[in-house]
């Protein structure tokens, strides 16, 4: 473990040079500790895979005295007990070629056919390692029979929702953009919603899983505009 | 009320910024010449936390129906009052039916205007910072546009003109040298590659915005390849992607990212940064934290005393 500044502002936390489940979780409980324990000058954090970047205000800390107070956190990390992970559910609709415009070639390159692809991409459990990039956009892994090279050509729009998979990860673009993703299918949950009471669906250490849903069932959940702003995650937690 | 006649190229309601929501990828926002925003602020009798206006390249013509003061500062903008000029970086007194132009600025990219009380838009997750990326904050997660009306708050205009120090007040032209800290990827660089960084004069380009500045220059050169494994990105963080040239990630900027970060653009040089025009160019200087700190707390002090009453 190491620790760098990163400016005047921020510090990172290093825990090891891989992505792992085991380094990410002690990346995820570093941050819990932080919240839990209060640490003073402590601004904001954020995950990712193997590195906790700490925001912190100078007036209030000193850079070495923050390092302490982190290190003796850190070295708890690996007994400490996180709270138990939410499970979420998200509905996709793979069978739509409108929808999951790559499901097919996606199947082709993985020398599956497209049923076969679905059912492997919905049994798998995904962890959420961190939330980046854009607003709600989960970094998750991917099961090793379903990694595949990226897109030759990156697409410029991809729209919201679409659920992806390249490389290693398995990705939901929460808002439309260029990408160089397979899509298999979209979900009709907003994945981030600056109208809510809570800004994106998902967070660092969910465990989420795709159910395959039809495309009615899709229309009539994007029509009702699930609402989260009372609480409710908006998916449904299996937990 | 601020009814906004003409809106400019980019102007959005910005406060001290959005805290907090990093962890969600969702970025700060606020104004990239903070400096410039607070004193703005102060002139007008507000504290820190109120909202105003950042106009970039150029700036609104707004009427507003009722007596307030506001103020502006950071790149030099024309203004007038009715036709009028009127000065920059001191207390402006309008009367309802006033009409303001806030022109081009000679230098510099992003300009501020501060009215008495505050612009009154919704708290959105703790601020009122326009996010337009994320459609958040400000009106409508947007720009203004003609015919948006403010509301500005309760007003608390101060009862004597205010001013700032002449000596506070930069003018944004020449070459400016922006301190960095190295780090925190310096180990993924050439010794030639930083020595390029902080050697050569690198050009803003015109692709550069509230996300990301982007500077062409000396190629840093890299060990081991441009890719990391994902991290934070802080505020100033210089990445490097493939091609050796610096992207200073902003108040906008991804949460996260996959690209080798050089160094960091201490905090008090970003606004600095943010305020080279595209064609001009800039020079880095490697200092390391506790000097950057010290020079935060000495620029916190001249702050304190920059803005000042004007003699009755």
């Amino acid at each position: 473990m190491r620790f760098v500044p990163a400016g005047d502002l921020a510090l990172s936390v290093e825990f090891a040079e891989e992505i792992s489940v085991e380094i990410n979780t002690r990346v995820r409980a570093l941050e819990y500790l932080i919240q839990q324990k209060g640490v003073p000058g402590v601004v904001e954090t954020v995950p990712g895979y193997r590195a906790l970047l700490v925001y912190y205000d100078p007036a209030v800390t000193a850079y070495e005295t923050l390092c302490e107070a982190l290190r003796g956190l850190a070295a708890q990390t690996e007994s400490a007990v996180l709270p138990s992970p939410r499970h979420v559910e998200i509905p996709c609709c793979y069978d739509d070629p409108e929808l999951g415009f790559d499901l097919a070639g996606a199947a082709e390159r993985l020398a599956l056919t497209p049923a076969e692809l679905v059912r492997l991409h919905t049994a798998a459990e995904y962890l959420v390692y961190f939330i980046g990039f854009a607003p709600g956009l989960p970094y998750m892994d991917l099961p090793d029979r379903l990694t595949i090279k990226r897109l030759d050509t990156p697409r410029t729009k991809t729209p919201p929702g679409s659920v992806s998979i390249g490389g290693t990860q398995c990705c939901i673009y929460p808002l439309e953009s260029p990408g160089g993703f397979w899509v298999l299918g979209r979900t009709p949950l907003k994945l981030y919603d600056p109208a809510a009471a809570e800004p994106t669906l998902l967070r660092a250490g969910d465990r989420v899983r795709f159910v395959a849903i039809g495309r009615a069932e899709f229309d009539r959940i994007a029509a009702s505009a699930p609402e989260r702003a009372d609480g409710s995650p908006g998916a449904r937690e299996s937990k | 009320m601020i009814r906004i006649l003409e809106p400019g190229p980019l102007t959005t309601v910005q406060d001290r910024g959005r805290f907090g929501q990093l962890r969600y990828g969702i970025p700060p926002s606020g104004p990239v010449d903070r400096r410039a925003f607070a004193i703005a602020n102060r002139l007008v009798g507000n504290d820190d936390t109120a909202a105003a206006l950042e106009c970039t390249y150029m700036g609104p013509r707004f009427e507003v129906d009722e007596a307030c003061a506001i103020a502006v500062t950071g790149a030099p903008a024309p203004v007038t009052v009715n036709r009028e000029p009127a000065p920059g970086w001191t207390t402006i007194v309008l009367r309802p039916g006033d009409q303001v132009r806030v022109g081009a600025p000679k230098a510099g990219v992003y300009s501020y205007i501060a009215f008495s009380g505050g612009i009154d838009v919704p708290v959105v997750f703790g601020s009122r910072a326009t996010y337009i990326r994320g459609r958040l904050g400000g009106v409508e997660g947007r720009g203004v546009r003609a015919g948006d009306v403010l509301k500005s708050g309760p007003a608390s205009a101060p009862e004597r003109r205010r001013t700032v120090d002449p000596r506070s007040i930069p003018d944004f032209v020449g070459e400016p040298q922006i301190r960095v800290v190295l780090g925190p990827q310096a180990d993924r660089f050439t010794e030639d590659g930083i020595a390029a960084l902080l050697g050569g004069a690198y050009e803003m380009l015109p692709q550069s915005d509230r996300m990301g500045a982007r500077l062409r220059g000396p190629r840093i050169g890299h060990v081991r390849g441009h890719d990391i494994i994902s991290d934070g990105i802080p505020l100033g963080g210089i990445q490097v992607p493939g091609d050796g040239q610096p992207i200073v990630l902003l108040v906008d900027r991804q949460s996260t990212g996959g690209y080798t970060k050089v160094a960091t653009v201490c905090s008090i040089d970003i606004a600095r940064l943010g305020q080279v025009k595209p064609g001009q160019r800039l020079t880095f200087r490697a200092i390391d934290v506790a000097e950057a700190h010290h020079l935060l707390r000495e620029d916190a002090a001249f702050l304190a005393r920059a803005v000042r009453e004007e003699k009755p």
